[in-house]
Parts: structure tokens; sequence; C-alpha cells
């Protein structure tokens, strides 16, 4: 065996770096499911009494519903009374960093989080969610000048109920799909913002979240809205600690653009996904979705996907403004054992609409990787456009990559394209590579980079790098 | 600078290289020759260090070391370059970008400072002036779209950039029209020095109309059967590859 490949193979046997757990005394419930929690929950957040009603309502709507199998995924059944469905840091509430537990700051530092550097450096407004309950908030002040509200969600359940009940479930209905339902019922926290009308938001806002105690299910809920002719650009980068059994996350993002208005979404999702064996990993089953309410507005999803065990994920957008444009961009990365579901749903409703997609995924191991995607165009969508572009990658032999592409145009005026590729990374690429004294692993890196340049480019550009990074790293020990 | 000495190489089950002994010193060109199949690309990429080769018997010398003990890219690194015959696409990565981490690579290991962005868009203009290349092809993704005479001229750019001692030239000269062909001569010709040796693979001798060898190799069967002066190059367009084959085997 070379040097090298003993590198890559110490690497990739290096331990999940973020897979620590911090040691924070939490208020947890035990597990369970049942309308005595989802009465807790409520209590213990202090919820108004709509929102105990709602979560009463979409749970008692989610017994009805059975969990889909249409994915192409397979894992154990998930057992959802063996969850715990709430925990939290006991001090919450706290004015400065300096009331913060210290442990709990250690933990940001070990992620790479340090509050105080960022809010001097980097001018992001961070919006720390540890477990359940939002502990930080920084950079209110400065959005509050502009009049942007961003707080944790809980925290505008109780002091903006008027446009929780305006704008919650106008996008993702508890009724939309078995999870979006769950979490409906038990959701915790995550993060809230309105872009009042005219303004651009000052700075990329990010929010940080793990999961952190012992089989306590994650269930997030966000919802952002950009005002008229409004801007605002909203990064999620996530890590998870070392696991053995496997954790579900069913998170909700409800996002609603005015007339004019743009939302960037960004994601990078790093869970922890599970041993090189196919052990532990995280189940991520997440309902993102967009309305492009106003007329010309625009809303952009960007996700570099290379965590968890399962994804099921599928950010969409409904242009229903007239001369909306709905796109998303999309890496998704499995090696090992880990099995990706994941693509778009544009539904075009306005007149001029326009949608585009590009998908890029990657397979290595015994990874396995689907792209699903759906365009409709309905009746009354004179002059939609759509552009779909699904590339996919192969490394090694035992890797699969899976298309499902749906098209559905009740409107004869529409232009739809559709680009696919699958492709191998060859051993000539890398041996070319190699030639001109580059490294295997750094080679495979280039070339995979280079595969997913065109979605990278529309991550901010902290984030574009910390992804590459990431796209090298998820792929350690898959060439030999 | 280089030695190879009884050089045996299959690929799957098949003898391709049957003992090639070849010595190449600073500032010598060597052109191989040979007909289809003789086994004059198995002896670049053997030497560049292929993985699909397997050398079975005999050592190549670089400055004295056994090269076929270390990787491709550390090969790369000491000095050795092959000009591909059918250079690969890298889509998505400029070309600019591909070659500083070339070079990056090359000078961390000879324990070079690693030139920055800036430093190195520097150096590019400077080989700019001796090799024709244009900013086109610099910016656009690694061979991704260009002409075969495009991808040539790419392959000795990165050669003049990497600035190797031994450059292989993989038949580098086969389907280049007459004005691509001289571009390509007229590289390697501004980039011989008497520190820098050169091999350079082809089927015919148009290409050694522009670049003097200083030594012409036959290679048949897997072995050199004939070594001459540049005059030998010659002689074989005229008599073709059938006469060295009728000779060597009425020798055998």
């Amino acid at each position: 065996m070379s040097n090298t490949d003993v590198r890559v193979e110490e690497l990739a046997e290096q331990e999940y770096k973020y897979g620590f757990v911090t040691d924070i005394e939490s208020e947890t419930l035990p597990p369970g499911l049942n309308e005595d929690v989802i009465r807790q929950i409520s209590a213990k957040k202090n919820e108004p009494e709509f929102m105990l009603k709602w979560r009463l309502k979409a749970y008692r709507h989610w017994l009805t519903l059975k969990e889909p199998e249409w994915g192409n995924i397979r894992y154990p059944r998930i057992d959802y009374q063996g969850i715990s469905y709430f925990s939290a840091p006991k001090k919450t509430g706290l004015e400065s960093l300096d009331e913060v537990d210290p442990e709990l700051l250690e933990t940001y530092e070990k992620l790479g989080i340090p509050l105080e550097e960022q809010k001097m450096l980097a001018g992001v407004a961070v919006d720390a969610v540890f477990d359940s309950v939002s502990v930080v908030t920084t950079f209110k002040e400065t959005l509050a000048e502009v009049g942007v509200i961003f707080c944790p969600f809980s925290e505008a359940v109780q002091k903006y109920p008027e446009l929780i009940k305006k704008y919650m479930f106008s996008v993702v209905p508890y009724t939309d799909n078995y999870f979006a339902a769950l979490n409906s019922a038990v959701f915790t926290d995550r993060s809230f913002c309105l872009v009042p009308k005219g303004v651009r938001c000052p700075m990329e806002l990010s929010t940080y979240f793990r999961i952190n105690e012992k089989n306590t299910g994650q269930f997030e809920r966000t919802l952002i809205i950009a005002e008229e002719g409004a801007y605002v650009s909203y990064l999620e980068g996530c890590t998870a600690p070392m696991r053995d059994e496997n954790q579900l996350h069913a998170a909700v993002v409800e996002l609603v653009a005015l007339d004019d208005a743009t939302i960037k979404y960004s994601t990078i999702q790093n869970w922890y996904p599970g041993d090189k064996n196919g052990k532990g990993g995280i189940y991520n089953f997440v309902t993102k979705r967009g309305k492009c309410a106003g007329r010309n507005s625009h809303i952009s999803w960007t996700q570099v996907e290379t965590g968890s065990a399962i994804t099921w994920k599928y950010p969409g957008c409904i242009l229903l403004g007239d001369g909306s444009v709905g796109e998303f961009y999309s890496v998704a990365l499995t090696n090992n054992w880990q099995q990706a579901d994941t693509g778009t749903k544009m539904i075009h409703i306005g007149k001029n609409t326009r949608s585009n997609i590009v998908s890029k995924g990657i397979s290595a191991g015994h990874g396995q990787n689907t792209y699903r995607g759906m365009v409709k165009i309905l009746k009354g969508a004179q002059g939609a456009r759509n552009y779909t572009q699904c590339d996919s990658m192969l490394i090694g032999e035992d890797c699969s990559a899976h298309t499902f592409p749906y098209i559905e145009v009740k409107n004869s005026s529409a232009q739809m394209e559709h680009e696919a590729s699958t492709s191998k990374i060859g051993e000539d690429q890398i041996f070319y590579c190699k030639q001109r004294g580059i490294s295997a692993e750094d080679a495979v890196s280039l070339i995979v980079n280079g595969f997913c340049k065109e979605v990278l480019s529309e991550l901010p550009m902290e984030f574009a790098i910390e992804a590459q990074k990431l796209l090298s790293i998820s792929l350690e020990g898959s060439v030999g | 600078m280089l030695e190879i000495r009884n050089l045996h190489a299959r690929v799957d089950d098949r003898e391709i290289l049957k003992g090639i002994n070849l010595v190449v010193n600073p500032g010598e060109v060597h052109s191989i020759m040979g007909p289809n199949g003789s086994g004059k690309s198995t002896l670049a990429q053997v030497l560049a260090g292929r993985e699909t080769y397997v050398v079975t018997e005999g050592e190549v010398l670089l400055d004295g070391d056994n090269i076929l003990e270390i990787e491709p890219e550390e090969r790369a690194c000491r000095g050795i370059f092959m000009a591909f015959q059918y250079p690969v696409e890298i889509p998505g990565v400029a070309n600019t970008y591909f070659l500083r981490m070339a070079l990056n690579s090359i000078r961390k290991y000879n324990g070079l400072k690693e030139l920055k962005p800036v430093e190195f868009v520097k150096y590019v203009k400077e080989k700019m002036k001796i090799i024709r290349t244009s900013d086109d092809l610099l910016k656009r993704s690694v061979n991704e779209g260009f002409s075969g005479g495009e991808k040539k001229r790419n392959e000795i750019f990165q050669m003049a950039l990497l600035e190797p001692k031994l450059c292989v030239l993989d038949e580098t000269d086969s389907g280049l029209d007459i004005d691509a062909l001289k571009l390509v001569a007229d590289g390697v010709n501004a980039m011989r020095s008497p520190e820098r040796a050169f091999i350079i693979i082809t089927h015919y001798q148009r290409l050694l109309n522009y670049v003097v060898p200083d030594f012409v190799h036959v290679l048949v069967d897997g072995k050199l059967v004939k070594s001459g002066g540049k005059e030998l190059a010659l002689e074989l367009e005229e008599k073709g590859y059938s006469w060295v084959e009728n000779s060597s085997q009425s020798a055998a």
C-alpha cells in the first residue's frame, strides 16, 4: 500500500470531528408522544392558547396519516414512542453572553462559532439554537434599527401572535405530509424573520443548530417573510454529535415573498452520517417550501447536503405571483451507506413564472443518491418556463444514482428544458492530476468541486469555502 | 538523468514491453518511433506511473533512484512530465486554478514557497511570452470543449509552466494540422536547455522536421531494435517500419 493510500485511510477512519456530547443539565421529557406531552411542550414554552390548539389539531391529523413509503430509501421503522420530544438547557432568557453557561459557550467554540468574535468580525447575526430552546441571539439591535425582526420562533409566537397566525401554515399546512404534521404538533424552535417593506436586510442571517440530547428528536420550525421589495439572505449550517442510535429530525421551513421581494435560503447540512458500516446517523425528513406570493418575487434555495444517514428533502416554490422566479441549487453527496432522496417541487401558477433547477448528486462508497423533482405548470400559468439540469457523479463500483423527474404541463405556452447526465469519476482524470503533481485526494476534491461549481457559486463566499472543504472531508476514503 | 534497464511491462495478461534499455542524459532529445501497437505509449505511461501497466522486470532510474517504487504524483514532483496523447477534460475546474494547484504541489515538494494567486498570474504572464497561448484558454475549464489542437497546445503550456527536467511527449503531434504542429514544435524548442531532456514519441517523422532529435530509436514489438541519429527518422519515413522489422528479424 502506498503512502497516499495510508493517509487517505487514516483520514477516513478519523472519528466524526464534531462527535462530542456536552454535559449540560437539561430538562428533558421522557420518551413518548401523546396529547399530554404536547400540552407539556406548549406549557413549557409558555405558549398562547391558539398555538396549543393548533398543535393538538396537527397531532390528531398526524394520527390518521401513514409514514410515506415512496422514497427511494431504506431504514428500520421509527419508534415514535421511543423519542423524547422536548429538551431544553435549564437556563434560558439571558441578556448577555456573561450569563450563558460557560460549557455551552465552549460547545459553540468547538463548533467554530465563537459568538463574540462573530459579533465583532463576521457581521453575521447568529440565532444559535442549542437543542430546542434558543439561548443567545445576537445582532438584534442592529437589525431592529432597520425594522427587521429576527428571533427564535418561540419568541415570535409570544411577541407577534398576529404574524404567526397570518403566516404559519400558509405555505406548509399541517396537513401537508406525515412529517410536517408531526412537526406541527411537537415543533420546538428555530427562527422567525420578517423583513419589512423596502428593507434590504443589512447582513446575512444565520442559524447554527445541533442535536445534543440523547434520543431527542429535533422538530424545528422556521418562518421567513419578506415584505414588498425586501431582500434577505438566510444561511443555515449544522453538525451533530456522534451517536449510535438513529436520530429523527423533521424540520419545517416556510418562506413567504411578497411583491418584488427576494429570499435566498442556503443550507449546509453536515449531520452525523453514520459510521462506515452504516451504523447510526441522523434521519433527516425535512419539509421546506417557499411561496412567491407577490408579483416578480424571487425565492432561491441552495443546499449542500453531505451529512445524515437518510435525507428526505424537497425544498420547493409555489410561484403564485405573476413574473415570480423560483430557484433550486443542490449538491447532495452520499458516501459509505448514506442515502439521499432529494430534489424540488416547482409549482407554476402565475403568468410568466420561471423556475431554474440545478441538481448535482455525488455517490461514493455504498451511497445511494436519488434526485426527485416535480415541475407543474398549471392552466393559468401562461408563458411559464422551466430549466432543469440534473447531473450525477459516481465514485467507485458500489454506489448508485437515480433520477425521477416528474413534469406536468397544463398550459401549452410553457417552455420546458431538461438536461441530465451521469458520469463516473474517471481513473484517467485522477491520473491526469497525479501526473501534474496533485495527490489522489486533492484530485478527487478538485474534480468534485468542479462538478458542483454551478451550485457552490450560488452560496455566499464564506459558505462556499466551507462547503468546498466539507465536500473534500466527506469524500475522504472514497478513493484507494 | 534517466536510465531504463531491461524494462518489462504488461497490461492484463499481455506482455507489451519486453526488455527496454535506454539512457537519456540532460540536454538530449530522444525520439522513439515505431509502428502501431509496438509499445510506444505503454513506455510513456510506465514512466509516468499509470497503474494499469504492471512492471514485471527491470528498473527505471531517475538521478539514480528507482522511480518505479514511487507514486505518479511524486514522480511529477521530481520532474517527470508527460504530455498526454489524449488530455482529459475536467469540467468546472478553471485551467489557471488547476495549473496553480499543480505548480504549488510541485513547489511544495521541492521545498519552495507556494505562489499566491497574484504571483502566479505574473508567472503565467511571463511564460506566455515564451509559449503562445490565449487568455481564453487559461480561463476555460481544463480541456473542456477544447479542439484537438488546443488540447495539445495546453499540454505544452503546462509543460512550460511546470518546468520539468524530463519531458515525455506521447504522440503530441498526432491529429495536428501543420500550424498547430509548428506551435508545439516552437514550444519544445523554446524549452530545450542543457538541463532538460526530452523523449518524443511519434509515429511520423513530420514533427522531427521542426524538433531535431539527437537520437532516434525504433521500437518494435516491445523492444528497441534500432538506434541512430536524426537521419534514421528520414530513412524510416522512406522505407517504412517493415524495413526495421524485417532486418531485426533477420538479425535475430
